[in-house]
């Protein structure tokens, strides 16, 4: 039997751990052009680690606004599709909605939907976006603040802290033949582009392989109910 | 643009997603092809975004330097179940280390 004290557990648990890359965001978001405030509206509005690495990542190497917004914002898509999931159990209306919303991201979408009931995971959601939300801004400032009182980035490897990064947040989604094919094909085209277009726009020309493997024929015995 | 419009937009349009996940009806992006596309976007996107992090030099150079051994060094740490942030850790000294050692 799973009580609501263990789902505060995992919550909370979750939150430290997650929030605590933040520091990594804030340091490598200064490092890569943005000051303070601009960093820290990423985290507080945005809140969605893997389009705010994206968005500072194209920023960084040189890209556009549009490019950065654009990668954001495929990079986002994922938590449109948890937010169809996170309704059914939590059934909220008005203000509470446009919380509900703002805290639908990876690790309360999990945590949320692992436990065997409804209460549960109306807990499991709630908890573990708050304690995401309190600590990975609090962890952001202190990195932006730090990261800005390093200099040159470059010295101490904060740009091999953001490749790591990338690899770090990539390498959980591997699992499928699916999810292989399309890296590999996103590597090549990424490789095949960079000579020849602007910063940033690699990374949006990256998504056909995305697409060429969602629209490749399958057999129906490999249909998996993951979100 | 300037960069402080493009953070706002970016920040709307990443809310306005996840809102639009509590909102609108199950039927629309139900989909099979639809959600096979969208599963794999991060991972297009990500993995895309490991090349030019690692390799991407100056006016579209392709570049093998430090941080190419930083992200062979984050790969064996992931490998060996480390944590998100000593990944990231990793990849920083390692960096690090060989410019202090003069290796660009």
């Amino acid at each position: 039997m799973t009580t609501a004290r263990q789902v505060s557990r995992q919550s909370w648990s979750v939150g430290i751990a997650t929030g605590a890359y933040g520091i990594s965001f804030g340091a490598l978001s200064v490092a890569s052009g943005l000051d303070v405030w601009q960093t820290v509206a990423l985290s507080t509005l945005m809140f969605t680690g893997g389009s705010q690495f994206a968005f500072v990542g194209v920023i960084g190497s040189g890209g556009a606004g549009l490019a950065a917004i654009a990668a954001a914002s495929l990079l986002g898509i994922r938590n449109g599709l948890y937010g169809l999931q996170v309704a059914r159990f939590l059934d909220v209306r008005g203000p509470r909605r446009l919380a509900a919303a703002q805290l639908t991201i990876d690790e309360s979408t999990v945590v949320g939907i692992v436990q065997p009931t409804d209460e549960l995971r109306r807990q499991g959601f709630w908890t573990t976006g708050i304690a995401v939300y309190i600590f990975w801004n609090a962890f952001t400032l202190l990195g932006a603040i730090l990261g800005n009182a390093m200099g040159d980035p470059r010295r101490w490897g904060l740009d091999g802290a953001a490749a790591a990064a990338f690899i770090a947040l990539l390498w959980p989604r591997l699992r499928s033949r699916d999810a292989a094919a399309t890296a590999t094909a996103a590597v090549a085209l990424t490789l095949l582009t960079v000579p020849h277009a602007p910063p940033g726009i690699p990374v949006l020309v990256a998504v056909l392989a995305a697409v060429g493997v969602g629209l490749w024929p399958r057999r129906a015995a490999h249909e998996g109910a993951t979100p | 643009m300037t960069l402080w419009v493009a953070v706002l937009i970016a920040c709307a349009v990443a809310f306005l997603t996840k809102l639009a996940g509590h909102v609108v009806p199950e039927a629309w992006l139900s989909g099979r092809r639809t959600r096979r596309i969208t599963a794999m976007l991060p991972v297009a996107l990500l993995a895309s975004l490991v090349v030019v992090q690692t390799l991407g030099g100056p006016g579209g150079s392709i570049v093998v330097d430090a941080r190419a051994v930083a992200v062979v060094v984050a790969a064996i740490a992931l490998v060996l179940r480390a944590p998100f942030i000593a990944v990231v850790a990793l990849g920083a000294i390692t960096a690090a280390v060989l410019r202090a050692l003069g290796w660009s």
